[in-house]
């Protein structure tokens, strides 16, 4: 008896620990901003040799140019040999669900102020369940800088108001 | 002094029922029984922070109702308190907002603000980088692409203040300052007297001279009673922090459409919420200090 409670213990010890210490903090995200039918990317890159050279695209990808981003190319950021995920500087893995952990690594500051919500958005509830808005629900990851867009239309002047 | 108020506002009520009265004799549709009974209830309504948990009940069916026969559609609406421990604050990042005014309609649309009558409670102030002056501030601006070269856009709503001079101003106590700090207005009991909205230094007010027009199918049919129903002609209404989602824990709609995630908002009280994370950590500042309101709304920059 006496075994069993220390057993248990034990477990929640080393639960407690593996929560607060070892495990990463997830954020809940909305879906990532994927174009309709690209993923799994492996449908197609299965069959296709990988292509390291820095190049215009032109069969497929064709939208996709690196702007703003530094000297930043495709397997910098994707895993050469899954396109289906990401991978950090480490050699670690990540899902297009956590992909605020490959910009993280070099926007730090930034990434803090997103853990906080100053940085970014949250939508969802205030109190209760949220989602993070991804970093790349806002930037391009290829081309981040922040697009200039339409306004919606000014007030109505009061002069120019009717009355009903 | 109360009874001589309620008094006072029964006889305006009464006043205004001769009038609708007419009106009603004039226009054969609105002559429905139904519409008589339930007009003579409004017109003896008490004061609604004065009424029991069952006659706000009996009110909120009368409503219903109302609106059902009105709008042809089924409301909600929702007469719940503050939460207990929870003070609102909201706070606007004027280095990321690029004055698209997403929030303004969202806010159109969460609130059922008149369309026509325009009514919009957020209006976005555009002004010269380094200039920073209200007088000389435009809000009619309609470039092809915002942000514009060389300004910066400051939007302003209800400040929701601690000593909030509007509240100071009204003569029959038909708005005051909810527990969690939201300034709300009672429209059954207003009487447009626009007294409230002299008083406020921020613009924060508006007022329904017109009946309102909404489009059939954007009618929000989630509403509170002192925020987004259904509001009668001739009185004044105002931002609630959307206090018919706030109050259920929701972040406020201009927040959710605010595309550059400019604007924050939570409980004051808890030190982990996003709001105490930008007042702790970033220099906060209010509009018009000086004269002393206290808003709940703050401003900062940080890119
Ligand atoms: C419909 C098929 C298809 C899908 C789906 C697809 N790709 Fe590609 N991808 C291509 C083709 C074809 C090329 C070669 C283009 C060229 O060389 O002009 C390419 C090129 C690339 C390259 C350039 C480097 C290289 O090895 O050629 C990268 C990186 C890449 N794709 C990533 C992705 C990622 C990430 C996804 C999923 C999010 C994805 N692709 C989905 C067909 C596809
Ligand atoms: C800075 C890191 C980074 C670089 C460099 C980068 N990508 Fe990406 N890419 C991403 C991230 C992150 C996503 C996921 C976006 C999302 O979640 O919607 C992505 C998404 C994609 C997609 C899916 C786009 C879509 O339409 O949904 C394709 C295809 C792709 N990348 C190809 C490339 C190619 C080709 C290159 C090289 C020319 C490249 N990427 C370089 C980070 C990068
Ligand atoms: C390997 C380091 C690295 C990674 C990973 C990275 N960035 Fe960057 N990023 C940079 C550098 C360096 C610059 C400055 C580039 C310049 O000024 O030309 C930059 C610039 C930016 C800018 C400012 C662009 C502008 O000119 O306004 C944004 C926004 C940005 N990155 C977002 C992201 C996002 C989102 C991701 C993740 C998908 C990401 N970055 C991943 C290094 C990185
Ligand atoms: C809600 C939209 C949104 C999200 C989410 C978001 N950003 Fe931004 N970000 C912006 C806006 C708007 C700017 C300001 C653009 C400007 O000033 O030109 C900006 C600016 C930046 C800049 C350049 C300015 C600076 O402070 O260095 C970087 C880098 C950046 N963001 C990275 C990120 C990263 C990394 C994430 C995720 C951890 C992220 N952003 C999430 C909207 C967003």
């Amino acid at each position: 008896m006496l075994r069993k409670t220390k057993l248990l213990f034990l477990l929640f010890l080393f639960l407690f620990v593996y929560k607060n210490v070892f495990a990463k903090k997830e954020y809940p995200v909305p879906y990532p901003p994927l174009s309709p039918g690209i993923f799994p990317c492996m449908n197609c890159h299965e069959g296709l040799e990988r292509n390291k050279k820095k190049r215009a695209l032109k069969e497929m990808h064709q939208n996709i140019k690196i702007e703003n981003h530094g000297d930043r190319w495709c397997y910098d950021c994707h895993d050469e040999r899954n396109l289906d995920r990401l991978k950090l500087s480490n050699g670690e893995y990540v899902k297009f669900q956590e992909s605020y952990r490959l910009c993280g690594q070099c926007h730090g500051n930034v990434y803090n102020d997103w853990q906080k919500g100053i940085h970014g958005k949250r939508i969802g509830n205030w109190k209760g369940e949220k989602q993070y808005l991804l970093c790349v629900h806002c930037h391009d990851p290829h081309s981040p800088r922040f697009k200039a867009m339409k306004p919606e239309p000014a007030p109505v002047r009061p002069d120019k108001a009717t009355t009903h | 002094m109360i009874d001589f108020k309620e008094k006072f506002v029964n006889r305006r009520k009464l006043i205004k029922l001769f009038a609708t009265g007419v009106a009603a004799a004039l226009a054969p549709f609105a002559a429905k029984e139904s519409d008589a009974k339930i007009d003579w209830e409004e017109y003896f309504q008490k004061h609604f922070k004065l009424m029991t948990k069952e006659e706000k009940e009996k009110l909120v069916k009368r409503l219903e109702q109302k609106y059902k026969e009105k709008y042809k559609k089924e409301f909600k609406v929702k007469i719940s308190d503050a939460m207990q421990n929870v003070e609102f604050g909201y706070a606007l990042n004027l280095s990321k907002c690029i004055g698209c005014r997403r929030c303004v309609y969202a806010c159109v649309k969460e609130n059922n603000l008149s369309r026509k009558p325009q009514i919009q409670y957020i209006r976005v102030l555009r002004m010269k980088n380094g200039e920073f002056d209200v007088e000389k501030s435009e809000h009619y601006y309609e470039p092809a692409l915002v942000p514009e070269p060389g300004y910066f856009y400051f939007p302003v709503q209800c400040q929701q203040c601690k000593k909030a001079p509007c509240v100071k101003a009204c003569p029959i106590k038909a708005t005051w300052t909810e527990p969690d700090g939201i300034v709300v207005v009672d429209y059954n009991w207003c009487i447009g007297c626009k007294y409230c909205m002299s008083a406020c230094p921020y613009f924060g007010r508006r007022f329904n001279r017109g009946e309102p027009v909404i489009p059939e199918n954007e009618i929000n049919t989630t509403v509170h009673y002192l925020g987004n129903r259904p509001r009668p002609m001739n009185v004044v209404e105002k931002c609630t922090f959307c206090i018919q989602r706030s109050r259920e824990g929701k972040y406020p709609a201009c927040l959710e459409a605010c595309p550059v995630g400019a604007r924050k908002f939570g409980n004051l009280l808890d030190p982990e919420d996003e709001i105490r994370q930008v007042i702790d950590n970033k220099r906060v500042f209010i509009f018009k200090q000086d004269l002393n309101t206290i808003p709940r709304f703050y401003y900062f920059f940080h890119d």
